[in-house]
């Protein structure tokens, strides 16, 4: 693309080293006006340090940023703001207890928030196609909600540059696509758009130029309409991408059996359990999609055992109640288990591999007498961080000093090695690079394929398609019927995940209650 | 400007440079203090850590100061590293006290070797009774284990002030709030003629080692530490948080009112109102700055017994007023803890970013 129509941001040799890690390495870019403009790359290639630079929230260690042909130097984001960069995070930053309007006044200027705000976040959300409510509640809304709250807030700011950091990855596929048409709108008006993502399909259907990044370095810019995904993935990771073979699915008895299991939320803004049902058998891998904070959280550790169920019978392992039976007991009767937080939950952050082995896996006769035998500890440690390529120094290396995807390899790793009977997994590949994404889920194939039953959560659609036997959608509290993945599109799962299969009735339970919040309701 | 960092990884280095870095900062403050106040600062230097210990015997009281902050201070290690906060070792050691002297008191014409063991094993289960308070309105009612413990410092106070008030009141101790002395059976024995430290300084020991091993080896330490470090992670692997908090609270029970009888039965030799010289909480300095480590508490067990001696020593051969000798141990422990800073952090001078980027 020539020079001419001038850009609006160019970054110029942005350099940010931290202590461990080059963050980004002479990072160069330009947008122009209009230009919805892909900044693609893997979890840590260096991605939201950039944009954070763009919003002045880091300073970068050398380069330039140009904003409308002068150079500048963006102290702070409200000087970002200023000059008319507006970002909508990943994870959200409103007040649940709040109204839509008071969260958004509470961001604007004294001068902006006036009297008029309401008619102002109507006349902006009608335009953009982003339905609101200003008087309702956030803590009332759902995800995607409440990211429109936080794009409606940047707008009314009448920014020239929109920065979105992954906004897809919390939305059903309907929302991404009337995100998408908001998008197109806004860059039809001139506003400039730097999308962060690494789905690559995304970004081939929205995205004007992509610029790649990998290990901190610009590896490739393109138009991502020309590209494939797979030569996207190829700048993106250096290599193809893998896929798990094929298997065939053998399916054996009932090994997990969720019946009616209902639960009273445990804290004011989580979601309570109705009559949740599904069966897992052997061989078989069931997956539960749906938007996060729908239930997932409150099912799992309801599965888990971190959270006793009052009714013992709703879980049942082998027609075993183990409703009421803690975390370690229903290891003892084969359950493995991954949960989506990896470090504080999934392995103590300041412990070795090692340690972290013997935190679930003592089972495997690393104690005797109630001592614990190194020789058998590490031994485990160094076979699982071997069989699962997990790039570490070995067993005495701290689980805090790994990479997001080679702490879930090995925890993943950890759990399949127990030789589990039921094993679920929560986001088994949340912020994992694309490589190690793929080796995870082969595990899972391999695992089921040896007769386990594997209960996957996800929030990724496409993963759990790749992997599943049958999915079942979970909103408000409620799960879906599972159905057969070979039975069913990612459209209809989609309409399952915005709540289409719940009743009006049960709808209505979804607005805040303090009674029902605090299990007071019978 | 200067700003504090953490630091990646701990230092290693720093672990062992900050005492020494602390010690050579508490002697710059020292010399200012002591000079300030006319004193020469290398006599006082001389008689807060050379003169305490130029003796054998002045080595023997070291030691018999130090076991009982060793011992108490093991315990509660076991609970801090859980996030079990036990502050009420003083008065489980008291109560570990009533226990065992009851049955020295009880048994007061007994002269069976089988006394001394009988003694210590009541101490603890005392100790053990009084922190099970706690650690069961903890895990029942989730009453905040500081208070209840704290609180019940006090209680056990009056509880051994009324026994030794009332009915076991030493009738021949000219109406003194005091029991009867211990017959010989019932005292600690010896280790070295002609001093005054007793078998409670192998009871220490064993204890220290067998609490290392117990942390470091067997799976219920290595449980407690996870418990300790990431709650959320013991709970995801099963661990159980009530049965944490039953053996923190219990191993410092445990510990504390066996250091009750040991002063009991030791340097004291009867009950007192004034039994402990506040080792129950002198412990909790000793286990924090001993990091929680068996090692680094035998240390400090030692420092801080050297601090009370060197206190001692100052006031009676310099003439310091005792709250000089307070101030000089606080800024020692001040220092120490303020060190261990630099293991997680680095101190950073922070540079203005070049104009015209």
């Amino acid at each position: 693309m020539s020079a001419d129509p001038s850009p609006r941001l160019a970054l110029r040799g942005i350099t940010k080293v931290y202590p461990s890690v080059v963050a980004n390495d002479a990072v160069s870019l330009h947008v122009l006006p209009g230009e919805i403009h892909a900044v693609l790359g893997e979890n840590g290639a260096g991605k939201s340090t950039l944009m954070k630079i763009v919003y002045g929230v880091v300073k970068p260690d050398a380069g330039t940023i140009e904003w409308e042909g002068s150079t500048v130097e963006i102290g702070n984001p409200a000087r970002a703001r200023r000059l008319g960069i507006g970002m909508v995070f990943q994870h959200f930053s409103l007040f649940e207890t709040l109204t839509v309007a008071d969260n958004i006044a509470l961001a604007l200027d004294a001068s902006r928030a006036g009297a008029d705000l309401a008619a102002r976040i109507r006349e902006v959300s009608s335009r953009y196609g982003l339905p609101l409510e200003p008087g309702r509640h956030v803590h009332t809304m759902s995800v995607g909600e409440r990211q429109r709250v936080e794009i409606v807030r940047c707008l009314l700011q009448n920014p020239r540059l929109l920065i979105m950091d992954e906004p897809t990855s919390v939305l059903t596929p309907q929302a991404v696509e009337s995100l998408f048409e908001t998008l197109e709108t806004l860059s039809g008006e001139g506003v400039s758009i730097l999308y962060i993502s690494h789905k690559l399909d995304e970004i081939r259907a929205l995205c004007h130029r992509a610029t790649v990044l990998r290990a901190g370095r610009v590896t490739g810019e393109c138009d991502p309409r020309q590209e494939t995904s797979a030569s996207l993935a190829r700048m993106m990771i250096g290599g193809d991408l893998p896929h798990p073979k094929p298997r065939e699915a053998r399916i054996g008895a009932v090994r997990l059996a969720i019946d009616r299991l209902s639960m009273p939320a445990d804290d004011p803004f989580g979601t309570r359990l109705h009559e949740v049902s599904l069966e897992v058998h052997d061989g078989e891998i069931v997956g539960i999609a749906g938007v996060s904070g729908n239930g997932q959280k409150e099912l799992l550790a309801a599965l888990s055992g971190e959270r006793l169920v009052p009714d013992a019978r709703a879980i049942r392992i082998d027609d075993a109640p183990i409703g009421g039976e803690d975390a370690a007991a229903r290891r003892t009767r084969g359950l493995a288990f991954v949960p989506e937080e990896r470090l504080g939950r999934g392995a103590v952050p300041d412990m070795t591999l090692a340690e972290n082995a013997l935190l679930t896996a003592h089972r495997q006769g690393m104690v005797a007498r109630g001592f614990v035998r190194d020789g058998v500890v590490r031994d485990f440690a160094a076979a699982t961080i071997g069989e699962f390529d997990v790039k570490a120094g070995g067993p005495d290396s701290v689980a805090r000093s790994l990479s997001g995807g080679n702490l879930q390899k090995y925890i993943v790793g950890r759990e399949i090695r127990q030789h589990p009977r039921v094993l679920i997994v929560s986001q088994p590949t949340w912020g994992v690079d694309v490589g190690a994404a793929a080796r995870i889920r082969q595990a899972l194939v391999d695992l089921a394929e040896r007769g386990v039953a594997v209960l996957v959560v996800s929030e990724e659609l496409d993963e759990l398609f790749e992997i599943c036997d049958r999915l079942a959608v979970i909103a408000q509290g409620r799960l879906s019927h599972a159905k057969p993945v070979s039975e069913t599109d990612p459209g209809e799962i989609g309409q399952l995940m915005a709540g289409s299969f719940v009743a009006e009735g049960a709808r209505s339970e979804r607005h805040f209650s303090p009674a029902g919040a605090l299990g007071l309701d019978p | 400007m200067i700003r504090l960092e953490p630091r990646p990884e701990p230092w290693r280095v720093a672990s062992w440079l900050s005492p020494i870095a602390a010690a050579a900062v508490t002697m710059a403050i020292g010399f200012v203090v002591f000079t300030l106040l006319g004193k020469n600062p290398l006599d006082a230097f001389h008689a807060f850590f050379v003169r305490p210990v130029d003796s054998a015997y002045g080595v023997a009281e070291l030691l018999l100061k130090a076991s009982p902050l060793m011992l108490i201070a093991t315990g509660l290690a076991i609970g801090y590293r859980a996030n079990v906060w036990n502050i009420g070792a003083e008065g489980q050691l008291l109560v570990g006290a009533v226990a065992g002297g009851g049955l020295a008191l009880a048994f007061h014409a007994a002269d069976s070797p089988l006394l001394v063991p009988a003694m210590i094993v009541a101490g603890a289960l005392g100790g053990m009774a009084w922190a099970a308070i706690p650690a069961f309105l903890r895990t029942r009612f989730n009453a905040n284990e500081i208070l209840v413990s704290l609180m019940l410092v006090y209680v056990a106070g009056y509880l051994l002030s009324w026994l030794v008030h009332g009915p076991w009141r030493d009738p021949e101790g000219f109406n003194f709030p005091q029991s009867k002395l211990f017959h010989d059976a019932a005292l600690l024995p010896n280790l070295v003629e002609g001093t005054r430290v007793n078998a409670g300084l192998l009871v220490a020991l064993a204890t220290v080692a067998a609490g290392y091993v117990f942390v470091r080896r067997s799976l219920s330490g290595f449980q407690m530490r996870v418990a300790g470090l990431a709650p959320a992670a013991a709970a995801y692997a099963g661990i159980s948080s009530k049965r944490t908090i039953w053996i923190g609270m219990l191993a410092g029970g445990a510990c504390a009112g066996v250091a009750g009888v040991q002063e009991a039965a030791g340097p004291v030799g009867q009950l007192l109102p004034t039994l402990s010289p506040g080792y129950g909480f002198a412990a909790i300095i000793v286990a924090f700055v001993g990091r929680l480590h068996p090692v680094g508490i035998v240390f400090a067990s030692l420092l801080l017994s050297l601090l009370y001696l060197g206190g001692e020593s100052a006031q009676l051969n310099l003439g310091l007023p005792s709250a000089v000798t307070g101030l000089f141990q606080g800024t020692l422990l001040f220092c120490l803890l303020a060190a261990d800073v630099f293991i997680h952090y680095r101190v950073r001078r922070v540079m203005r970013l070049p104009q015209g980027a």
